[in-house]
């Protein structure tokens, strides 16, 4: 039997490691994916060396399906240490790739982590230019 | 560890006596009920008996019941089959928001055919008034159709009074009823109803999937989904399928027996100590759905700050089975639409737990499920950064 999640998604739904909020994020995103209505937030911090964007930490809380909850654990995974514009590189298929799959009507789940990287670099671009 | 199975609504296991009854018609007398010859005849003979157990059941006809392959074959023939039966150009059909796919869906195939549709409002607790049926009539209105119980909530509708309403004001309107998860636990007396149509299910009540029936009245106009050998009296055309149509049978004799009938008040007392414990140990939980109009198997609570998918999802690694509310959420990310015709915000109808028990549930299975359910909100309110 094939269950219908595999064992990575379920080890990250059930522990997530990034789980929680940054006190002191440079960069908060808020999305909710329109599919499902489910929502996430996520913070970074950036730390700048030699003129390059290194994402130190992350953290997220997601209000959502169990896929949901460890694509969000798992994108913060693949994009720590990373810079900014490597994380950026990352995609759904990525984060897919990782967890070993998804049901096919849980693809759109990892899109949300993905959205949620986005709208915290912007808002952490923003908050930098200031 | 055992595992806890607590989704009776998705499905029921086979009832050892109702295997013991299908079995001889799986292996030596696989007779064809069409044929002449004596193994034909006796497998139409088991059919026939069959029939009559129904019949008594629902106190009708023998010749009133039709065997389907499923209840939602059922659904399909008594919306479409009536409706495509009436010579009235303009036909006018009234369900509810909160049916079952098998019947929104044919509905939704009527107003494609330019047949109107109107969907009575339910309350708070999934209820339909009396008041909104005597409003939704009219007079070219051929076919009312309301679930007797509903799949996700258990709210129990006032079928009776309605198809009183319904005759009172013209006899000639059709009243369907689907009966799927009402048949283990109510009244199904199609005359005391008033009901002209009725549907049930083999697999929801400890029989075999893949069988269904539906009561036609006598003199009923219907036209077929499935034309062919003319079984089913020209109904539904296919070969019986024999084994499933006395497991059936014997499913609802079953129920009959007075043993059932007790542990049907056992499963009511389990289900209210099991509403009153979570709502009392999980903080921000309430329950969907009446307290009163309420099949004694069904809870269904909803969870703030959580999703629904992800309990299961998490009740699953520690073996209980439960479900977030239709069997079909698997292939639909939508919020149940049982919710949000009850007037939920999506957010809330997003985070319900369905869970429906069984004559094998236990106290020691609820026992555990009270131990098991409470740190797993508690993680997933963490996960989601929910403030109590
Ligand atoms: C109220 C109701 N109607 C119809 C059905 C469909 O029954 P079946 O699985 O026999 O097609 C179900 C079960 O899924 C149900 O709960
Ligand atoms: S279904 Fe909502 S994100 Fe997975």
């Amino acid at each position: 039997m094939k269950p219908y999640y595999s064992k990575q998604v379920i080890e990250h739904f059930l522990h997530p490691k990034n789980l929680g909020k940054l006190k002191d994020a440079d960069g908060v995103g808020k999305v909710g994916n329109p599919a499902c209505g489910d929502v996430m937030e996520l913070f970074i911090k950036v730390e700048k060396k030699n003129s390059k964007e290194i994402i130190k930490d992350i953290k997220f809380y997601t209000l959502g399906c169990a896929a949901a909850i460890a694509t969000s654990d798992m994108a913060c995974e693949l994009v720590k240490g990373k810079t900014i514009q490597e994380a950026l590189e990352i995609n759904y298929q990525d984060i897919v790739g990782e967890l070993g799959d998804l049901p096919p009507i849980k693809i759109h789940c990892s899109v949300l982590a993905r959205e949620g990287l986005k709208a915290a670099v912007e808002d952490y671009r923003k908050k930098s230019k200031k | 560890m055992a595992k806890i199975y607590l989704d009776y609504a998705a499905t029921t296991p086979l009832n050892p006596n109702v295997f013991k009854a299908m079995l001889p018609y799986l292996k030596q007398d696989f007779g064809n009920t069409s044929s002449i010859h004596s193994l034909g005849q006796q497998a139409l003979g088991a059919i026939d008996e069959a029939r009559a157990v129904l019949a008594d059941f629902l106190g009708c006809d023998a010749q009133e019941i039709i065997f389907t392959g499923s209840a939602t074959e059922a659904n399909n023939l008594a919306v479409l089959g009536t409706v495509q039966a009436v010579k009235n150009k303009q036909p006018h059909v009234i369900t509810t928001p909160i049916e079952h796919h098998a019947v929104l869906e044919p509905c939704r195939e009527l107003e494609k055919q330019g047949v109107e549709v109107s969907y009575l409002p339910v309350d708070k607790e999934g209820l339909v008034t009396l008041a909104d049926v005597k409003k939704a009539l009219k007079p070219n209105t051929v076919l009312v159709s309301i679930m007797y119980a509903n799949n996700e909530v258990g709210a129990i509708q006032p079928i009776q009074e309605i198809g009183q309403l319904i005759k009172k004001t013209s006899p000639k309107i059709l009243f369907h009823t689907d009966a799927v998860q009402a048949v283990n636990y109510l009244d199904c007396n199609v005359e005391k109803l008033g009901v002209d149509l009725l549907t049930l299910s083999a697999h929801k009540i400890y029989g075999p999937k893949g069988v269904g029936a539906l009561f036609v009245k006598n003199g009923i106009l219907i036209k077929p989904l499935i034309y062919g050998g003319g079984q089913e009296a020209g109904l539904r055309s296919g070969t019986e399928n024999v084994a499933g149509i006395v497991g059936l049978a014997s499913a609802i004799k079953e129920i009959q027996n007075p043993k059932h009938k007790i542990q049907n008040i056992r499963t009511r007392q389990f289900r209210d100590k099991l509403i009153k414990n979570i709502l009392k140990i999980i903080p921000d939980a309430h329950l969907n759905g009446s307290l009163v109009h309420r099949l004694p198997n069904n809870v269904n609570i909803s969870f703030r700050g959580v999703e629904g998918e992800a309990i299961v999802i998490a009740l699953d690694q520690k073996g209980i089975a439960a479900s977030t509310g239709s069997a079909c959420s698997s292939k639909s990310l939508e919020p149940s639409h049982v919710l949000l015709a009850m007037g939920f915000s999506e957010e809330e109808a997003h985070g319900s737990l369905r869970i429906t028990l069984g004559r094998p549930t236990t106290p020691k299975d609820l026992e555990r499920l009270l131990k098991v359910l409470p740190p797993i909100i508690q993680k997933l309110r963490q996960i989601s950064g929910y403030q109590l």
